[in-house]
């Protein structure tokens, strides 16, 4: 197997609350899996977890053949892991440029060069012709688009995103479901955390369903979208 | 290119002018590049990597005394001591950070923690008779270049001229490398700049080392310029305030804040001081009421304002 990323028995608890329970989860490289769920199902605390963001109470984590397991999340970017949140955090009082340098410069000391990246990746995003605008300045649209830019630009084999295409109108979202397209066709595997649910099943080669901490699902688009246990979760949700 | 133009003529007026100032215009001007210099170190971890220290006096202690006892008790050069009390005031540094940064404490907690260092050290100071207790060091004025006395002012204008010189040009430096765009990082936001692969700890200690090291130069500056030095004069909060309020109302975390911050506040409280002369903590209530003002009316200080325009 060319697993990129092997989760294995991943746990964590905050107190008595078991926000993710004994989850398996691979990525293998050059593929797109999506993490789906109701609210509250864990999926933000796996990636929070998988990140290096938050310690795990339980269970093993190996990115690129070794464990990340206690590493801080800047060591973890390095490796080749990013991630975006999914509450934007731009660099507010920093231009748009300048937020995307500073995912740059973790290939690159030159500022100049990380500064040349930064431009063919806000570019790619389309956000180019924003580029000296503050962050704080953004629409929540362009917040996401930059976000995405700012850990694409630190050159990862893995992305986690977690729920770029929320708060987006129609266009907004099949721009960005172009976009991992692309992406992905440049040879990065995806993890994506997605409520949009067409947008996930036209992307995903695999789902993984989260439900109060634990995987009840997993598989093919198709088959995961008519596992009655799928269903229930989703129901039992909004009912 | 403008900037560059004005620049160029400020720079040629602070070296070309002082001999012909008076000697009390020349020594508010000593005192104005004096707290622009200890701005301009504070900036580097207060401005640029958003630590608010408020207990910067540790590090200029540090310097003061350590090249003051290196001088009275081994005769060593205050200018070789100044480099030995930037480089304990940066292990200093490095020491309190790591446990504060270590520990997660961030904005006033930080704050908090670094203002309780520099009491500590101040009281140990008080207590110390080896170093003077509370009657503090004298150095005796007399006229030797090598050992960082001079004869009247002049002299150490320039000397205070060029560490301030060389804190804009190392500022400078720091904003326009990897490091500096790290230090941003940073401040915005911690979580969001390790997602992006930036070591935040190895950086604000980076940030800290660089501005302890700075504050402490500031240090034995002040015990050469004015022969005395005691533990509140130097690891007193008021030195910590005065760094801190240059670069905030010029501009935390530009690279010429700090100057603009003291060629305002020096003057005004040079004035006020002789105005209100014998009323203990009358200035100090002064820098509350800009502080204030200032944070509320001008939160990105007068460069900020001024480039707002
Ligand atoms: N830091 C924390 N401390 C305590 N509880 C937390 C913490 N973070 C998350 N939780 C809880 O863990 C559970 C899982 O939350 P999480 O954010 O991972 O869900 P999610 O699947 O991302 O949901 P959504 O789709 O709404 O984003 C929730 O019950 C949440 O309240
Ligand atoms: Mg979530």
């Amino acid at each position: 197997m060319s697993d990129l990323l092997r989760v294995r028995g991943l746990t964590k608890r905050f107190g008595g609350l078991v926000a993710v329970n004994r989850l398996d989860l691979d990525v293998g490289a050059g593929e797109i899996v999506g993490l789906i769920g109701p609210n509250g199902a864990g999926k933000t605390t796996a990636f929070h977890v998988i990140s290096g963001f938050h310690v795990p109470s339980a269970g093993e984590i190996v990115f690129k053949g070794a464990s990340v397991v206690g590493q801080k999340p800047h060591a973890i970017c390095r490796r080749g892991l990013a991630r975006t949140f999914q509450i934007v955090q731009p660099f507010a009082g920093l231009t748009a440029l300048e937020n995307v340098m500073i995912g740059a410069f973790n290939r690159t000391g030159d500022v100049a060069e990380g500064r040349a990246h930064a431009r063919e990746v806000l570019d790619f995003v389309g956000l180019g012709s924003h580029r000296d605008a503050p962050a704080r300045t953004l629409t929540l649209a362009d917040r996401k688009r930059l976000e995405m830019a700012r850990a694409l630009a630190t050159q990862p084999e893995l992305l986690l995103l977690d729920e770029v295409m929320s708060g987006l109108n129609p266009t907004e979202i099949d721009q960005i479901v172009g976009l991992l397209r692309t992406i992905h066709a440049r040879g990065v595997a995806i993890l994506l955390i997605e409520h949009v649910m067409r947008a996930v099943m036209a992307l995903s080669h695999r789902l993984v369903v989260l439900h109060h901490g634990e995987k009840i699902a997993q598989g093919p688009p198709g088959e995961v979208a008519r596992d009655r246990r799928v269903i229930d979760a989703y129901l039992g949700e909004s009912a | 290119m403008a900037a560059r133009a004005v620049g160029l003529v400020a720079l040629a007026a602070l070296v070309a002018l002082p001999p012909l100032l008076p000697k009390y215009f020349l020594e508010v001007l000593i005192s104005v590049l004096f707290y622009a210099y200890l701005g301009e170190s504070w900036n580097v971890l207060g401005g640029y990597a958003g630590q608010f220290s408020f207990g910067h006096a540790a590090f200029f202690g540090i310097g003061a005394y350590t090249s003051t006892l290196l001088f009275l008790r081994l005769a060593v050069s205050p200018w070789i001591g100044m480099v030995a009390g930037g480089l304990l005031a940066a292990g200093f540094g490095l020491f309190a950070g790591s446990l504060s940064f270590r520990y997660g404490l961030r904005g006033p907690y930080f704050s908090l923690v670094t203002l309780a260092f520099a009491e500590m050290l101040r009281v140990v100071a008080v207590n110390t008779k080896a170093v003077g207790s509370s009657l503090g060091l004298s150095i005796a004025p007399r006229s030797a270049p090598a050992l960082f006395l001079f004869d009247g002012k002049l002299p150490y204008y320039y000397v205070i001229l060029a560490m301030a010189l060389g804190a804009v040009l190392l500022t400078r430096a720091i904003e326009r490398s990897k490091l500096g765009y790290a230090l941003h990082a940073v401040r915005e936001n911690e979580d969001a700049a390790e997602a992006a692969g930036v070591d935040t700890l190895a950086m604000k200690l980076r940030a800290m080392a660089i501005s302890s090291f700075l504050t402490a130069l500031g240090g034995t500056f002040y015990a050469q310029y004015y022969g005395y030095i005691d533990p509140s004069l130097t690891f007193g909060p008021a030195v910590s305030i005065q760094g801190l309020l240059q670069a905030i109302v010029g501009g935390a975390g530009t690279v010429l804040g700090p100057f603009v911050g003291s060629f305002v506040l020096t003057p005004i409280s040079e004035l006020s001081r002789a105005a209100l002369r014998g009323r203990a903590g009358a200035d100090v209530m002064l820098y509350g009421l800009i502080l204030v003002l200032v944070i509320s009316f001008l939160p990105h200080g007068l460069v900020g304002w001024f480039r707002r325009r």
